[in-house]
């Protein structure tokens, strides 16, 4: 049973003659539990599809199933309660809010959520605990190292137990002996069960990965 | 950690900024509250001073008047069906429906008599009544404790020339001058002031009055109605305002009044602006951050709240700072605008919590459509990468 279904998927950008289409009729099927990873060019549409996924920009046509909801058929609230329950994103410039500790950075996806605050800063510092990082829940962002950072996105993307996790170019800001940490890490979560979809134009991270989808002028390429 | 916790640590985070915020609106706030203060302790200044100048109703009996002339010679005037005034008739003027307003009456009674050999005139007084309506009077000596004391007006001493301690003999009797007048420029300085009681056995007006002066003086009493009140009580008098000097003063501190909340509107406009503007740059600086709010799965409403809270804390904070600034600039301007150095500060709990609400009120309003800006944001368009 794929957890992610798209059929005919298209985005374009702008109207008339100014559009540009980034996807053009995409057909993709990811099963529960898999490690994949999008490659492709810069223009090739793999952020696009991503955003799609996450249920972040709405196709022009296609259809798109994502754990077992057609998400563009959401109403744009009951989208954004999808996205909490279901989805975690790890952004490729971290994104952490500056202002808040490592610890309420994870928490983050918690705050909308009902439950008791020594539950929530438990769940928090045991997603810190898991990417290695339970030493510094107290300290801001900018007292992080690039690794640090990107270790505290991947907790606050796993905090709530997403069904997906959904990673954009999560090691393009960082050295490659910090990004093979990080590769490792999206691999022991993908070991634990954790379905993880990752764009990146990295191809040594593709070795991570149980399969890589290649996509070039918004058409899958290579499977 | 929950919304408010987002809203709290980002205003920590931009001191600067918000400090601005708060100020800007502090500001409006300030100027309302100090303006508000200075007309209500200047009301009050003026008030007292009202009660310090005496009556501003006068009644009186009514009658009716000739002027006679021959061949354009002037003849004088006669005074004919002249009325009287009881005495026990003004307690009527308590009934009125503005009695709360009376602060005092006090009735006399007036005629001649000849002392030695001179003519003078005597009026009988409450001097009770008398001294709370005439603050004004400095008194050499006491004022008259028993019926045969009497006061005199300073021209009436001179005039007798008699001393406090000297006895004057009149009618049957023989009084003691308890007390003599300074000098007031005023028609009292040619007055023999005796108890009402006595005045009224040694004219043989037993229960009459001659007139009587009614003190109902306070900011934004309706003087012209009492009137019109008193005179249906008492059909027999004439009942006039005096005192339009001290209504033109009031009428006086109602302009100013409306020029403060003129002045006060413009203020609390532009404090609103810089709410608007400062927090729509937040919104604007903050996108990113936004966009990764939505991208995790806050709703919009989620948002709004976040934005709306930054705004109610810094409203709250600006709006106590405001009051605070308001009053301690009301304390050290009102000395320089009260025409008496008596004037009192107005701490009114009504204008504090109004201040608090105003901010309250106008930061939420001026935050509504940055918030809203915010709240409508996209992921996408906010995180670029994506």
């Amino acid at each position: 049973m794929p957890i992610i279904e798209t059929t005919s998927l298209q985005k374009e950008y702008g109207r008339g003659r100014e559009s540009v289409a980034a996807l053009r009729g995409l057909d993709l099927s990811i099963a529960a539990g898999e490690f994949v990873t999008i490659m492709g060019e810069s223009g090739s549409g793999k952020s696009t599809l991503l955003a799609v996924l996450g249920g972040m920009s709405q196709p022009t046509s296609g259809e798109i199933t994502v754990a077992g909801e057609r998400l563009y058929q959401l109403h744009p609230e009951k989208l954004a309660d999808f996205r909490a329950a279901n989805l975690g994103f790890v952004f490729q410039s971290f994104h952490l809010i500056p202002y808040l500790t490592a610890l309420e950075n994870v928490m983050l996806p918690l705050a909308i959520v009902k439950g008791k605050a020594a539950a929530k800063r438990g769940a928090a510092l045991a997603a810190l605990a898991r990417v290695g990082l339970g030493g510094k829940p107290e300290r801001l962002p900018n007292q992080l190292s690039g690794g640090e950072q990107e270790r505290v996105a991947i907790a606050r993307a796993i905090v709530n137990s997403p069904k997906i996790l959904l990673a954009d170019e999560p090691t393009g800001n960082l050295d490659s002996r910090t990004s093979e940490e990080v590769m490792m890490l999206f691999r022991e979560l993908n070991s634990a069960g954790q379905t993880v979809v990752m764009v990146t134009h990295n191809h040594e991270n593709g070795a991570y990965a149980d399969r890589t989808i290649s996509l070039k002028d918004g058409l899958v390429v290579g499977r | 950690m929950n919304l408010q916790t987002i809203a709290i640590n980002n205003l920590k985070r931009r001191k600067a900024k918000m400090a601005f915020l708060t100020i800007g609106l502090a500001v409006g706030i300030a100027t309302i509250v100090t303006l508000l203060t200075l007309n209500r302790s200047m009301s009050g200044d003026i008030e007292r001073k009202m009660e310090e100048f005496g009556a501003n109703i006068l009644i009186t009996p009514q009658s009716n008047g000739l002027n006679m002339n021959y061949g354009g010679i002037g003849l004088g005037g006669v005074t004919f069906d002249q009325r009287e005034i009881l005495e026990s008739d003004l307690q009527k003027i308590k009934t009125i429906a503005n009695s709360k307003n009376i602060a005092a009456v006090s009735p006399k009674v007036l005629g001649g008599i000849r002392v030695g050999s001179h003519d003078l005139l005597l009026a009988g007084v409450d001097f009770a009544s008398e001294l709370k309506m005439k603050q004004w009077w400095q008194v050499f000596g006491a004022v008259p404790q028993s019926e045969d004391e009497l006061l005199l007006g300073s021209d009436a001493a001179k005039v007798l020339a008699v001393e406090t301690g000297d006895s004057v003999k009149f009618g049957n009797g023989t009084f003691k001058v308890s007390g003599v007048l300074e000098q007031t420029g005023s028609q009292d300085d040619a007055l023999i002031f005796a108890s009402l009681r006595k005045a009224q056995q040694l004219l043989g007006k037993e229960g009459k009055i001659t007139i009587a002066e009614v003190a109902a003086l306070c900011s934004g009493c309706p003087i012209g109605d009492m009137v019109t009140q008193i005179a249906e009580k008492l059909p027999e008098a004439k009942v006039s305002a005096i005192q339009q000097v001290v209504a033109g003063r009031l009428k006086t501190l109602e302009q100013f009044n409306r020029f403060s909340m003129g002045v006060a509107a413009v203020v609390v406009f532009i404090g609103s602006l810089i709410v608007l503007v400062t927090m729509m740059g937040s919104v604007s600086e903050r996108k990113t951050e936004i966009g990764v709010f939505r991208a995790i799965g806050f709703r919009k409403s989620h948002i709004m709240r976040i934005i709306l809270c930054e705004a109610a804390l810094i409203s709250l904070l600006a709006g106590l700072l405001g009051y605070g600034i308001g009053m301690l600039t009301a304390k050290l301007v009102l000395p320089y605008m009260a025409e008496s150095g008596a004037a009192k500060l107005v701490w009114d709990a009504a204008i504090g919590i109004g201040s608090v609400l105003l901010a309250l009120l106008l930061g939420i309003l001026a935050s509504m459509y940055p918030a809203s800006q915010a709240a409508g944001m996209e992921p996408t368009e906010a995180l670029r990468a994506l």
